[in-house]
């Protein structure tokens, strides 16, 4: 057995791949800037070679897609600023790592409350004490739409991540209940524009961008400064530990789902408050699976996550602006939105780990 | 004829920017006893690796029996005839000792286990183990275990043979026996390369040392031309004084009295039966045991993790000074406290606090002017960590799980050292000078080598990730200090250190209570040692006249008694 191995070539393996340990953050930067250049390339030239079209020109009428007229701009940083909303909602549930995949399910609830609020009582309230009362209620449905799962996570350790994706089913059945009942014909509820909060500047975009600027650096400050979010940060990194030190980990756990799950609730508010001013089980739009990636991709922190959120609207606006005009399939604006984050996500092990490859001369280096 | 049966040539590997391993160059003789020597993170285990074919190097070569090897798997190693026992083994626990051992090999023809048990049994008679082939893992202690994984080894006809710290997890008795087959088995023709630290183990049964320092090969040297002191300076590159001074104990008091705890897992199983014992301030109780024989539940039940069947745990109150519950007393129910003449000065007359205010009267308490009266003793039993703490009781604990447990991997030194702390006050807000200020102070005072206090602890190494714990835990001014393993994966530096500071909190008149694994250390440390097998107490002895072999035997007291029904 021996011999024959000893026979064998010697001979290095082609490619063995070893731990970073410590990268500079510049070498960082670069792997990712680079990471998004190569998917741009690459999705402009299947896009060329579907359209026969200047990739230079198809990447030009993203960027007008985007930001072509003023209009497009306030769209781009209004929804840029809700799906910021979402994330910044389940970041702290991430953080705790409790898999909060719940958002859509909280921000619909949230909905729900503000069309049924404008539906049943809007006539009968004066307006100002309509919107608190159904800012108010909107935020405590979301609140408890996260802490059922957050309960039952405290109290028998059930999975998260599969009891918060059925509850966004439950909250889709109860908003198709409700559209069955009162909704029209086609099974839609009109608009109820008369109880919209006031258009500021040119429409809603001002307030949500404003609101969600400010929800922000409060959740930066909470989730840095203060004691509860360090107890968030303990909980997460190990429980054992929390426990150790006296924190009371299914208080913790269900505290920041009331925390996760009312933000969302907030957000469902101004879908409709400053938004539709109606309700449709599309109304999160897969925002809140959306807003997941965008917490991760900016690595729970708030002000990163401005950044991924930015970039991922830039894209699904850009992109399906793109597809209109040159008549792809709608789908092409998620391939290429998958594109791009496959490539930062897959950058990740490079900045990881290291592959060398088989020195072809010893001395060479 | 050739006799050099493994040389390694130049043999580099890099992990980040970091060398595990520089040039080593290191030659095995047929029939030897090598014993590689060397500090935690010397490179040892990595060298090793790469010739049983767990890592590649990035540098160099490797022959065996004089032609150049290429080992990538496990399996290539076993090609080469080298066969390596790891720390921590790989068996599988519903399988007998023969079903284990012919895991993974494919011969041709049929398969019959009986074939297997019979050459098992050869191979165990030949070198002298006593190992039953039908004998399921989980039925095994830590010793059978590591049998099966010898001779699993030698069923693949190896012939070169690396453990990797065989002796940590064994008794002293067990490790005798070891060392006679390991010495039967070179006299056999095979060569063992044996990683350890502990030097009378080199002495002892070593042909050569290869002593690593830093990732490099110092040198081999015969055995029998060196001593113990030649070994440490080469492997420390330096001088060392390796001296614990132990101080006689004064102002004994018993602080923590513990009377009858029993406790079961999670599958109903003892893993305290009616353990009692005195923690006493003012002397270093160790305890000894083999690994997992209730060390760790010990430990933790008296921090408040772990919930007890029945028994008490009795924390008597220094008499000096006052509770740290005090702070939390409102400034009412202080003056309550007060009328009732539960407050003191110095010489026995009780204080009256009208027209103080509650600054000065604090100002009294932190100089120790004021005493306490209420000489009250607590039970611990049944209360939460918080709750603990709440009572004025400060209980340090350096927890075997450095990162799971007494620190937060990710975080930097200044939010860990906050953990015990971060609640003080009434702001949402954290407070992070305070604990900025102590991390600060523990960097300079302990030598905690980081780049910054912003670090996360994770990518210290082992011994300032144990500085920054200890130190921790020091500064709040604890009355009982328990440490579990906590020179566990330390180099002797630091290590000393550590048992300099658990000295230091003897001498100030903590209750230090040491876990450790190291009969040596406990012996030369300790003032008492405290045996446990099995979750129960089969000895106290004392520290001073005690022998390794007696508390060897007190460590295997229990399983004895029960083993002997298996046989």
């Amino acid at each position: 057995m021996s011999k024959q191995a000893s026979v064998k070539k010697h001979t290095e393996p082609l490619i063995h791949i070893t731990k970073r340990t410590n990268i500079s953050p510049l070498r960082a930067i670069l792997i990712r800037a680079i990471a998004v250049l190569s998917s741009f390339i690459i999705m402009a030239l299947l896009m060329f070679l579907l359209t026969k079209e200047n990739p230079i020109t198809l990447i030009t009428s993203m960027f007008q897609g985007a930001f072509g007229t003023s209009l497009r701009t306030w769209v781009l940083f209004s929804d840029t600023a809700i799906l910021l909303g979402i994330a910044l909602a389940l970041t702290p549930a991430f953080k705790m790592k409790f898999w909060n995949c719940g958002g859509e399910g909280q921000v619909m609830v949230g909905s729900l409350v503000a069309a049924m609020m404008m539906f049943f009582v809007g006539d009968s309230l004066p307006f100002p004490l309509l919107i608190l009362l159904t800012l108010l209620l909107s935020t405590a449905v979301g609140g408890l739409w996260g802490v059922i799962p957050a309960f039952f996570k405290a109290k028998w350790n059930a999975n998260e991540t599969l009891f918060t994706l059925m509850m966004n089913y439950i909250a889709i059945q109860f908003v198709t209940y409700f559209l069955k009942l009162f909704g029209n014909a086609q099974g839609n509820l009109d608009p109820m524009l008369q109880f919209a909060i006031p258009k500021i500047f040119n429409g809603p975009y001002f307030l949500n961008i404003l609101l969600i600027l400010v929800i922000c650096a409060i959740m930066y400050v909470y989730l840095r400064f203060s004691k509860q979010g360090y107890e968030i940060s303990v909980v997460g990194e190990s429980e054992r530990t929390a426990k150790y030190f006296g924190i009371n980990v299914s208080r913790v756990i269900i505290r920041t789902m009331v925390i996760s799950g009312a933000l969302c609730g907030l957000i469902g508010f101004l879908l409709v408050a400053n938004g539709s001013c109606s309700v449709t089980t599309t109304i999160a739009g897969g925002r809140g699976f959306t807003a997941i990636l965008v917490s991760w991709l900016g690595k729970f922190n708030p002000i990163y996550m401005i950044l991924t959120a930015f970039l991922v609207v830039f894209l699904q606006r850009g992109t399906s602006f793109t597809g209109e005009i040159y008549r792809l399939d709608t789908s092409m604006a998620d391939i290429f939105i998958g594109a791009v984050l496959l490539f930062i996500i897959g950058c990740e092990f490079f900045i990881n780990y290291k592959i060398n490859f088989r020195k072809r001369d010893k001395e060479g280096k | 004829m050739n006799t050099v049966a493994l040389e390694l040539k130049n043999i580099s590997k890099k992990f980040g920017d970091k060398y595990a391993n520089k040039n080593v160059s290191l030659t095995l003789h047929h029939g030897e006893i090598l014993a590689i020597l060397g500090e935690n993170g010397s490179g040892k285990t990595s060298m090793v690796n790469m010739v049983a074919g767990i890592y590649y190097p990035d540098e160099g070569e490797i022959f065996v029996d004089g032609n150049p090897a290429v080992i990538t798997s496990p399996k290539d190693a076993f090609g080469y005839k080298i066969g390596m026992i790891h720390q921590h083994f790989k068996l599988v626990d519903v399988f007998s000792a023969s079903e284990n051992i012919v895991l993974g090999i494919k011969e041709p023809g049929k398969f019959k286990l009986s074939e297997v048990d019979k050459r098992v049994a050869e191979i165990t008679q030949k070198y002298g183990f006593q190992l039953n082939p039908q004998k399921k893992i989980h039925e095994m202690s830590v010793s059978e275990k590591q049998t099966v994984e010898i001779v699993k080894v030698l069923y693949r006809g190896a012939d070169i043979l690396i453990l990797d710290e065989p002796t940590a997890v064994l008794t002293p008795q067990e490790i005798e026996k070891l060392f006679e087959i390991l010495r039967r088995m070179r006299d056999d023709g095979k060569s063992i390369i044996i990683i350890t630290h502990k030097m009378n183990e080199v002495l002892s049964l070593s042909d050569r040392v290869a002593v690593m320092r830093k990732g490099e090969h110092i040198a081999t040297v015969e055995t029998k031309n060196t001593n113990e002191k030649e070994l440490t300076e080469m492997m420390m590159g330096e001088k060392v004084e390796l001296n614990i001074e132990r101080s006689e104990p004064k102002n004994l008091v018993d602080r923590l009295v513990i009377e009858n705890i029993c406790s079961k897992n999670e599958e109903g199983l003892p893993v305290l039966n009616n353990v009692s014992f005195t923690a006493r301030g003012g002397e270093i109780l160790g305890i000894a045991g083999i690994a997992g024989s209730g060390q760790r539940e010990l430990l933790e039940s008296i921090a408040g993790l772990l919930p007890l069947e029945s028994g008490s745990i009795i924390f008597n109150r220094p008499k000096k000074g006052l509770p740290v519950s005090f702070y939390h007393k409102s400034f009412t129910e202080v003056l309550a406290l007060a009328e009732q003449g539960k407050f003191h000065y110095e010489d026995g007359t009780p204080v009256s606090f009208d027209g103080m205010h509650h600054a000065q009267i604090r100002e009294l308490v932190n100089e120790g002017k004021i005493l306490f009266n209420e000489d009250d003793v607590t039970n611990l039993r049944d209360k939460t960590p918080l709750e603990i703490r709440e009572l004025g009781v400060r209980l340090a604990f350096v927890p075997e799980d450095r990162l799971g447990m007494g620190l937060v991997g990710n975080m930097d030194i200044v939010d860990n050292v906050m953990l015990r702390s971060y609640r003080r006050g009434k702001s949402v807000f954290l407070d992070r000078d305070n604990p900025h200020d102590l991390a600060m102070h523990l960097i300079k005072e302990l030598n905690i080598v980081t780049p910054d206090e912003h670090t996360p602890v994770r990518k210290l190494s082992g011994g300032n990730i144990q500085k920054v714990l200890v130190g921790r835990e020091i500064a709040a001014a604890p009355s009982v200090f328990m440490a579990a393993y906590p020179v566990r994966g330390l180099d002797i530096n630091a290590s000393y250190g550590i048992y300099n500071m658990l000295n230091k909190q003897k001498e100030q008149g903590v209750a230090v209570i040491f876990v450790g694994e190291d009969l040596d250390v406990l012996i030369e440390l300790c003032d008492r040692i405290v045996v446990i097998a099995s979750g129960e107490i089969t000895g106290i002895v004392d520290a001073r006249s005690t022998t390794k072999e007696e508390i060897g035997l007190l460590m295997t007291k229990n399983r004895l008694e029960g083993g002997s029904e298996n046989e």
